[in-house]
């Protein structure tokens, strides 16, 4: 079957190339970021670039809302309409991987030396995907709050502790001067769960899946730590500390601006508008629950489906866009974080002494991809449930272990997802 | 008339097929497609191979036990109780996470009650289908008579010779015509729990004595406010309903009820509802299976939650089979679905049916 597909493929690139000589091979690029102006603008400037630097193909995009992307590349994959190059956030790739809808970069992994370890897409030991950036989740504060409420400004080196990290928040809290001691963007009940929550867990010593196998989420996300982290998360909201998970999106979009939340924690792709309209922004470390302080990793990344009938055409864009103007290009545009060292020197914000620049030895030092396993689409789904049932007041323990149950009936369902 | 559809009707059928096709291909074979895979572990996308397993999935829906638990006792065997004298018990977790219990693996409290010093306890295996499965009844018991009543007085009152009677006709279809999502979107701010409309106008109409409530951020109040929207969306298709229904009535009745002198309720109860049979039928048997179908309201507005408040199965089967790759669990709920319905809608048949 899989052969006959490949042959089929294989004749009909060469009969396009034989039919019309010499004319290029149209590469389909599949985009997430359908209605964002800026991005939109440069992911068009390199297909425009690549697309006039050579004559074998033309790469076209087509770009789709981020929250619907998913669901359309895994509706595709079914109906046999994969593009040939595609955008795929990073811990959904080893599903797609392990499905046989995307194929290994023929690339040595070692031109992939200087990138930060979360933009590389690895499976299987294999590289799948690379990213243009990553990204990275800091507490966004105030100076003046800082100074107000007498705390120490915690450094990468010295986080606050868990206990530190309280008490700011009940000075905050005390002060009377905010809605909320801290915003959490719990209203976005998607993949932002697992990417800035998950952390916390793994800062108690839990996690949402044991990574050692793969097979089990049993003492993991339901042992000691993932009790005392649940009893932990659900105090900020059943005493008030963060907005719950009803909380209106326009309200988490200007809170922090507007000075209704002392703390917020957010992504560093809200860092530049933030600056914008706060002169005295900090992005503080992650606070160290004990088990010492990790920040997600690995965000949208680019990697080559097994149905593409030119892979080396798609390596060949794909290689193109990581060209270090390329990265410095996204990064000034939205903040986040360039994929190479040699990138972030061209930036505004990351280059050595810039604004964000924390940012980059954060990813650098304390980034820690999500669980890089198939199951891990799944698991995501049921971690983000737990967490909003716990904040919304659910019982900590029954709802880890509901949690847990799912995840490896999951696993078991799937036979051990290939491991 | 027979013969006539199966002899000399070339054209008729040839008019007919593309329609029988697309039906076949979008609804029949999706509908024999569910129950197959009900049966399977089939995946969205997996490179494991399908396997039949029997009625699995629906045992791991529909298990349920009931556990009785003794309370806890000290070493004199006096009842724990605790500050406020309620008894303690063991955690459930302790039964159906130790291995002895080998039964109830997997399976968590539903709900509880007590019986002497003891608590009764159930257990299901997929608590979430259970509160799936009660919220979409409760939503159907609700929905129907608001939606199929208020579509019924809003007809009687469009159904008058005034000025301007369009401009109303026009404002209650309104919603209709409005995409679900947008009219969602709409209502999540209506019921935003800090400055959202519904508050302010409560606030103002109390004179400041109202406590604002986060109406969909509340277990008590979200799935109400699911049911007051979605009867409010789609009132006045019903309502367009009614009024042909309303229509085919012939003046001739109200003229012989006016001159026999009877009251307006008389002439409601003798001559308009008679007249309006066969619609009350279609309307209840319509909403009905709308109301089973709800999905995009709980997607859009509240995603199921809070604490399951708002989960129902069409958003499980959904969630499950797209969300979570298993398009087994999905059949297996759907087809649930289908002969919950299937059994309403022949009840609801036998009720309504002609009796003479």
């Amino acid at each position: 079957m899989k052969l006959k597909k490949t042959f089929t493929a294989a004749l009909m690139a060469t009969t396009a190339i034989g039919g019309a000589a010499a004319a290029q091979t149209e590469l389909a690029l599949w985009y997430h970021g359908a209605g964002n102006e800026v991005e939109g603008k440069i992911i068009n400037q390199i297909i425009d670039e690549f697309n006039a630097s050579q004559s074998d193909y033309k790469v076209m995009i087509e770009s789709f809302p981020q929250l619907s992307y998913n669901d359309s590349v895994v509706a595709a994959a079914l109906a046999g309409n994969l593009p040939c190059i595609l955008d795929t956030d990073g811990p959904n790739m080893p599903n797609w991987a392990w499905s046989g809808y995307m194929q290994p970069l023929p690339i040595d992994e070692a031109e992939f030396a200087n990138f930060l370890p979360g933009t590389k897409g690895i499976y299987d030991g294999k590289l799948y995907s690379i990213g243009l950036w990553d990204a990275a989740v800091a507490l966004y504060a105030r100076q003046s709050t800082l100074d107000e409420l007498g705390l120490r400004t915690p450094t990468l080196a010295e986080p606050w502790t868990g206990e530190e990290f309280m008490a700011a928040l009940d000075a905050a809290k005390a002060s009377g001067k905010y809605d909320y001691a801290l915003d959490l963007g719990m209203n976005d009940q998607g993949e932002w769960y697992p990417y800035a929550f998950s952390p916390f867990l793994q800062s108690f010593g839990g996690d949402i899946v044991d990574r050692s196998a793969y097979q089990t989420a049993e003492g993991a996300l339901n042992g000691d730590a993932a009790l005392e982290f649940g009893a932990w998360w659900q105090k900020l909201f059943a005493e008030g500390y963060a907005p719950g998970t009803s909380e209106d999106p326009a309200d988490q979009q200007t809170g922090f601006i507007d000075g209704s939340f002392a703390f917020q924690w957010n992504g560093n792709w809200r860092a530049v508008a933030t600056m914008a309209e706060v002169d005295d922004v900090l992005f503080l470390p992650a606070p160290d629950f004990g088990n010492g302080n990790t920040i997600g990793a690995g965000s949208w990344q680019f990697g080559v489906t097994t149905s593409c009938a030119a892979p080396d055409g798609a390596t060949a864009f794909i290689e193109y866009a990581l060209q270090d103007k390329y990265l410095a290009a996204f990064s000034d545009a939205l903040g986040l974080i360039p994929s190479t060292a040699s990138a972030a020197q061209m930036t505004e914000n990351y280059k050595e002494g810039g604004p964000l620049a924390v940012f980059y030895d954060l990813s650098a030092e304390q980034a820690l991809v999500r669980p890089v396993t198939p199951g891990y689409v799944v698991e995501a789904k049921v971690f983000i449930k737990a967490l909003a049932d716990i904040a919304n007041g659910a019982d900590v323990a029954d709802t880890l272990d509901a949690a847990v149950d799912e995840i490896d009936a999951d696993i078991e369902a799937n036979g051990g997802y290939g491991h | 008339m027979a013969s006539k559809l199966t002899t000399s009707n070339r054209a008729g059928w040839g008019f007919a097929l593309p329609g029988f096709a697309l039906i076949a291909t979008f609804i029949i074979l999706p509908f024999f497609l569910a129950f197959l895979f009900s049966l399977t572990n089939q995946r969205l996308i997996s490179p494991n191979p399908t396997e039949f397993i029997g009625l699995k999935n629906y045992r791991d829906l529909l298990s349920v036990a009931v556990l009785t638990i003794e309370p806890e006792r000290d070493a004199a065997g006096e009842i724990v109780r605790d500050d406020a004298g309620e008894i303690q018990y063991p955690r459930v977790r302790t039964i159906t996470r130790s291995g002895d219990f080998p039964q109830y693996k997997g399976m968590r409290e539903w709900f509880r009650w007590q019986s002497g010093d003891d608590a009764k306890v159930v257990i299901a295996k997929d608590v979430v289908f259970m509160k799936a499965l009660r919220n979409t009844l409760i939503f159907v018991l609700f929905i129907v008579p608001l939606q199929g009543g208020g579509a019924l007085l809003l007809a009687l009152l469009i159904n008058q010779k005034l000025r301007g009677i369009n401009i109303f006709r026009t404002v209650y279809f309104m919603p209709v015509v409005i995409s679900i999502v947008v009219v969602s979107l709409l209502w999540r701010f209506i019921y935003d729990g800090n400055d959202g409309l519904l508050n302010n106008i409560l606030n103002a109409l109390s004179f400041g004595l109202f406590e604002p409530v986060d109406w969909l951020g509340n277990t008590d109040t979200a799935l109400g406010s699911i049911i007051a929207m979605s009867a409010w969306q789609a009132v006045g298709f019903h309502m367009v309903i009614w009024l042909s229904g309303l229509q085919t009535i012939s003046p001739t009745f109200y003229e012989v009820a006016a001159i026999e002198g009877a009251s307006k309720w008389q002439t409601f109860r003798f001559v308009t509802w008679p007249g309006l049979r066969n619609t009350a039928v279609l309307v209840l048997i319509v909403i009905t299976m709308q109301a089973f179908a709800l999905f995009a309201q709980i997607d859009v507005m509240t995603n199921g939650g809070p604490l399951d408040a708002t989960q129902t199965l069409v958003f499980q089967t959904v969630e499950r089979g797209y969300g979570k790759q298993d398009i087994s669990g999905g059949s297996t709920i759907s087809v649930i679905l289908f002969l919950i319905v299937l059994a309403i809608s022949l009840v609801q048949r036998y009720l309504t049916r002609e009796r003479d």
